[in-house]
């Protein structure tokens, strides 16, 4: 087996199939933004503490710059570029906007596609280190404040608009929630 | 980084042989650790064996209650399965507590226990260190040390195991299972790390080439109530400085089980079983517990710059182990 250092990659990003030719030290960060002109998803500390980006690979989110493209072959992606429904914004998004969830906009895709996984995950019934009960008998904990500021904890803001980004999150969870024929699934302030 | 071959294998023996193609291969799992220790030219590999497709990916309970967690199961699903909730909730508050939503969705059950340490000397390919280069030397012994070692260390090195989860793993009695060409092997989480003495480079008793392929954990009553708690420089997504794992069994005032292991103390997960010979029997008090953790950490032999800990992993003892023996006493008068 003579040793190979590139290949083509099929992905299958925002629902439409991409193959391209990759060199196996490429990042799926990389792959988007230099390959593919996905500029949405955003570099910043390209070591997996910031954040940025942050896209959903097969429906989870994870940060692409310590993803190896190679190894998401066959995968589904879904990047900033890809959760609006065509002119609809995604209800995460239009509550970052209603709510002043950003200033400089930097981390906002990767916030933005964190928080969209984030209340999934919450309404799956994972609880997060701020929970005080993890038994599966105590149900699923209320989104509050401290719940959303611990589970969006692998996103940072240098802006430092995370008052914003707490109350966003909380609309669009209690959006999502009311979607879903839930209510009051937080009692963050400002949210409701 | 330098150049790589890539591998996929779906199978376990797949998953040998591709690895025995090439002396320089590493697996990968997650690779929130490996993809960026290579970045930084720590990890070298010119092969990388993906083993994230292999069917290592259950949780179950066996019939003689024994869990059973592949090695591929990633964090997030360890974290929130419901068996592993109710009986080892220490076990998902530890990995909760480490690295943030979108790594643990991303790591491995198997690759968790094979990271490397945070030192950060270590990450440092323009220094030496003993771990990375054998006989390089250990800056951190006269250095920046205030997140070492204070247990089990050596001169040669001070590094600790970052891990959250096997402080967790270490407390219940956890045994790790891999297949190799020759066979399968298990071994105890409690001899899985080998002792730094003057070979911090060999980190682990896994023979050469083996594959991780789960972990299991004995049925452990005394784990339904148990608690981690972890101390770090911020609120969240940070390695600890110190952390406890602990379960506690107390029946009318006396210790009937305890189950205690330090993180951030040592280059393992620390299971603290001076402590918990010295708690067996024994009165449930306050006073109880720190001599408990006195007795453990009587063998501590802290540098000049991270005594801190031996403090600060005496008083998480003495706070864990008091809110668990109220709640057992609580439990105890409701149910009388």
């Amino acid at each position: 087996m003579a040793p190979s250092t590139a290949g083509a990659i099929t992905l299958t990003i925002n629902g439409e199939k991409h193959t391209l030719p990759v060199d196996n030290r490429t990042t799926l960060l990389d792959a988007l933004r230099e390959r593919l002109g996905l500029t949405g998803t955003k570099k910043g500390c390209d070591q997996g503490q910031c954040g940025a980006c942050t896209v959903l690979l097969g429906g989870r989110r994870v940060v692409s710059c310590l993803q190896l493209a190679v190894a998401a072959e066959g995968r589904e992606v879904t990047t900033i570029e890809g959760v609006a429904d065509g002119e609809r914004l995604h209800p995460v998004q239009q509550a970052f906007l209603d709510l002043d969830g950003f200033q400089c906009g930097y981390c906002t895709p990767g916030q933005i596609c964190s928080a969209i996984a984030a209340i999934e995950e919450h309404a799956a019934g994972w609880p997060s280190a701020a929970t005080t009960d993890v038994r599966p008998e105590a149900g699923i904990p209320p989104l509050t404040a401290d719940e959303i500021r611990e589970r969006m904890s692998g996103n940072l803001c240098r802006c430092g608009a995370y008052v914003s980004i707490v109350q966003a999150v909380a609309r669009a969870a209690e959006d999502s929630a009311r979607t879903a024929g839930r209510t009051d699934v937080t009692d963050v302030e400002g949210a409701a | 980084m330098r150049e790589f071959d890539y591998r996929r294998a779906s199978d376990v023996p797949g998953a040998l042989a591709l690895l025995g193609t090439e002396p320089e291969a590493r697996y990968l799992g997650g690779g929130t650790n490996l993809v960026d220790l290579m970045k930084s030219g720590v990890e070298r590999p010119a092969l990388l064996v993906d083993v994230r497709e292999l069917p290592l990916e259950r949780i179950e309970v066996a019939d003689d209650g024994v869990l059973r967690i592949g090695a591929t199961v990633t964090n997030s699903d360890l974290a929130a399965h419901p068996e592993v909730r109710r009986r080892y909730p220490a076990l998902t508050q530890a990995v909760l507590a480490g690295a943030s939503g979108q790594l643990r969705n991303m790591a491995t059950v198997g690759g968790n226990l094979l990271q490397r340490t945070r030192c950060a000397y270590f990450a440092d390919v323009s220094k030496a260190c003993n771990r990375r280069v054998p006989g390089s030397g250990c800056p951190a012994v006269a250095g920046e040390h205030r997140n070492h070692a204070i247990l089990g260390a050596s001169t040669h090195c001070v590094a600790v195991h970052p891990s959250d989860m096997g402080v967790a793993l270490a407390a219940f009695d956890a045994v790790v299972h891999y297949a190799t060409a020759d066979g399968p092997g298990a071994v105890p989480l409690a001899e899985f790390y080998l002792p730094v003495g003057d070979t911090p480079h060999r980190e682990t008793a896994l023979p050469p080439g083996a594959l991780i392929t789960g972990v299991t954990l004995p049925p452990a009553p005394v784990a339904a109530a148990s608690r981690y708690r972890k101390v770090r420089e911020r609120a969240s997504y940070a390695f600890a400085i110190g952390s406890v794992a602990a379960a506690l069994d107390v029946r009318d005032g006396v210790v009937h089980d305890v189950r205690l292991a330090f993180g951030a103390v040592a280059s393992r997960p620390w299971r603290a079983q001076a402590a918990e010979r010295a708690l067996i029997g024994g009165p449930a008090t306050a006073e109880a517990f720190g001599a408990a953790a006195d007795a453990e950490l009587t063998a501590a032999e802290p540098l000049p710059g991270n005594g801190y800990k031996v403090t600060l992993i005496r008083n998480l003892v003495v706070a864990v182990l008091t809110e668990l023996a109220e709640e057992s006493r609580q439990t105890e008068e409701a149910t009388r």
